[in-house]
């Protein structure tokens, strides 16, 4: 008989709201445990089993030195490395101190800052080891994780569609809040996964799901949120749970500017963001004719 | 040619008088139309909107209710009257029920024989759609090309379809969105329904457009409709023309628009576009889908799974290396000229009714009309403009 193939479920620097989307998959988890060995999930068992691991879902940024290290090792040690959430992708909402002087935020919260060894930064797990999925979501959809799960057993690609949140919405008849309320909202430019629930209830999308592809956070600043609310909320909004995601790093820092109230990134960050957004505009210009 | 609609107007020679419902009656005709098994969708008002939903009761439409719409502006407003009818287009088409958002087409299962695959049966829905405008029949008329009478033949849009019941409303006011005089699509509802109406205070003037219709029609308490009453509601449906200000030339559109593949202006539109799909979701006449084969962790069934896409999307166009319109600029074209121009090719008919929902609906305000117009225009006459 085969074995399963193991899962392990990892965690760094996050609320753990991501990992208990798996114990939340109440009616699939006797599938989920009968398809795959669960060797590793400090959440739901203190049986832990060592590596190596055929998927490992990783929750959380790197914030330590130690996690860090960590992170290298368990990239080692796992075939699959998927990363499930917000922080994991794009740095979460800790990632605010990219922008700002993290001594400064450890003065004002512990009494004794020299006990904390910490990282300058927030970061996503992509920018230390190689990535083979990365799911979206503060926190993730449960189905989308069943079905990242489902897919990489089946070996395929996970059916998670990279298109914005607006189409969730006319897809299950919510009116446009834009347009009926006027209500900013990030939903053109914000990954589809969520379902689009806040619309139906009345509020505008907090871009949970980070960008999608292609975001034109700029046209969105200019003509949905600055006619709508102050340019300092506006950077907010762009400045929230998906801080650091490239696009949304800049779009923000770009409002930031505009209330006067210039955001710079860490130093050892700058460059690293103009990579990533190379790398998303390269792809994305390959076949285009030139304009004459 | 089997796919003709039974909903035709074209039955020979029926035109028979207009006649006259009272408004105290039109319970009557929903009553008549639950009775006989229909669901009837019509105007509601929901999310600060009016909507096309299901309703049973004359006090569910939207009584005294109106919008004002303009680019990426929609507001509910009171009128000064009762009317029940007294609004433009809202933000949902019909198109929400003939094609519906998402559609499982096909089941796979693993049996001890290999797998074994299953058609999906579809439910059979009965709608009576009451309060169709003549931007919306022609759009749905322009589906039943695209899916029925262009050799392919879409059997879940069929089954909808041919069971639909159409009562259509003219308009008697536009929103300043709406050009429907300019794509020849309204706003007088010629053909394509089965009763026709026009509102007045004190009831509807009845139009037979089908049999299906007449067999209605015959089960109403209809009045002979007086020349007052047929005045007035000339009127009324005059007014609707007068109201419409926005233009786009069509035919010249339809000729120049494909000439102008490298005009500035798609680099300037894609500025401020999101490529978020809006309008082509709120388009009564888009009609693109995905379809996705839905694996599960058991790995012994796979669902067939359709749902809308939108050529907005970066991985529509996705081939072996990459997607083939990857900017927001060439994705914009690719519907703009589509709807416009390449639509007449492929379907005889243009994909645009004029009823103005993308206008309204895009967030940032992209305007079709003005776009299609500029780079459009006369290039001379545009670098004496610049100069």
């Amino acid at each position: 008989m085969s074995e399963r193939p193991k899962l392990a479920v990892m965690k760094f620097a996050s609320c753990d709201g991501c990992q208990l989307a798996l114990l939340d998959l109440e009616d699939e988890l006797l599938t989920v445990a009968r398809a795959v060995q669960i060797s590793h999930f400090a959440e739901a068992s203190s049986h832990l089993e060592p590596g190596p691991y055929d998927l490992t879902l990783v929750e959380g940024s790197i914030t330590t030195p130690e996690d860090r290290h960590r992170l290298l090792k368990l990239r080692a040690d796992s075939k699959y490395l998927v990363t499930i959430g917000a922080c994991a992708t794009a740095g979460g909402i800790q990632a605010l101190r990219n922008f700002a002087d993290h001594d400064e935020f450890m003065r004002a919260v512990y009494a004794r800052p020299d006990y904390i060894e910490t990282l300058a930064t927030s970061t996503p797990v992509a920018a230390h080891v190689k990535v083979d999925f990365e799911l979206r979501g503060c926190p993730i959809d449960k189905y989308q994780l069943l079905e990242v799960i489902a897919s990489l057993l089946a070996g395929h690609r996970p059916r998670t569609s990279t298109e914005s949140v607006c189409q969730a919405c006319k897809r299950r008849g919510t009116v446009c809040v834009v347009v009926t309320q006027n209500l900013p909202c990030l939903g053109p430019v914000t990954h589809s996964g969520c379902g689009a629930i806040c619309p139906a209830y009345d509020r505008g999308c907090y871009g949970c799901f980070g960008p999608t592809v292609q975001p034109n956070t700029r046209a969105l600043s200019d003509h949905v949120l600055l006619p709508r609310m102050a340019s300092d909320q506006a950077a907010l909004a762009l400045h929230g749970i998906n801080a650091y995601a490239p696009e949304f790093a800049r779009g923000g820092q770009r409002l930031w500017q505009l209330a006067g109230l210039p955001k710079p990134l860490h130093p050892s960050l700058d460059a690293s963001l103009e990579t990533s957004l190379d790398t998303s505009l390269a792809a994305s210009s390959a076949t285009e004719p030139a304009s004459s | 040619m089997t796919n003709t609609l039974p909903t035709d107007t074209e039955v020979a020679g029926m035109t028979p008088a207009a006649s006259f419902l009272p408004r105290s009656a039109l319970q009557t005709l929903l009553d008549l139309l639950l009775g006989q098994g229909y669901q009837v969708i019509g105007p509601r008002l929901d999310q600060g909107a009016i909507v096309y939903d299901s309703l049973e009761r004359v006090e569910d439409l939207p009584a005294g209710w109106t919008e004002e719409q303009g680019p990426g502006l929609y507001r509910l407003q009171r009128r000064d009257d009762d009317a029940l009818f007294g609004y433009a287009v809202g933000p949902h088409s019909w198109k929400r029920f003939l094609f519906p958002p998402q559609v499982n087409l096909m089941r796979s299962q693993q049996t001890d024989d290999g797998w074994r695959m299953s058609e999906v049966v579809q439910p059979v829905v009965r709608y009576a759609f009451l309060g169709v405008r003549a931007c919306d029949l022609a759009a749905i008329a322009v589906q039943d090309r695209v899916f029925l009478q262009s050799g392919f033949v879409d059997k879940v849009y069929q089954q909808r379809r041919e069971q639909a019941l159409l009562i259509a409303i003219n308009c008697t006011m536009a929103a300043a969105t709406c050009f429907c005089t300019s794509m020849g699509s309204g706003p007088r509802c010629q053909q394509g329904y089965d009763l026709g109406l026009t509102e007045l205070p004190s009831g509807f003037v009845v139009e037979v457009g089908s049999e299906r219709g007449a067999a209605l029609a015959a089960n109403l308490p209809l009045e002979p409709l007086q020349d007052e009453q047929d005045q007035a509601a000339e009127r009324a449906r005059q007014r609707a023309v007068d109201d419409i200000g926005r233009r786009l030339d069509r035919d010249r559109v339809q000729t120049v628009l494909r000439e102008r593949l490298q005009h500035p202006q798609w680099d300037a539109v894609a500025e401020r576009c999101l490529s978020c799909a809006n309008c082509t979701l709120v388009c009564p006449t888009c009609f693109c889908t995905s379809v996705d084969d839905v694996t599960n962790l058991t790995d012994q069934e796979v669902i067939r799974e359709r749902r809308w896409d939108s050529c907005f999307n970066f991985d529509f166009s996705h081939i072996s290396g990459g997607p083939v319109r990857d900017q927001t600029r060439s994705r914009y074209r690719q519907w703009l000229t589509h709807k416009l121009t390449t639509w007449v090719d492929q379907f005889g008919t243009s994909g645009c009714v004029g009823c103005g929902r993308c206008i309204t609906w895009c967030p940032v305000g992209i305007d079709l009309t003005v776009e299609a117009t500029l780079i459009c225009q006369d290039q001379d006459a545009d670098a004496e403009t610049r100069s």
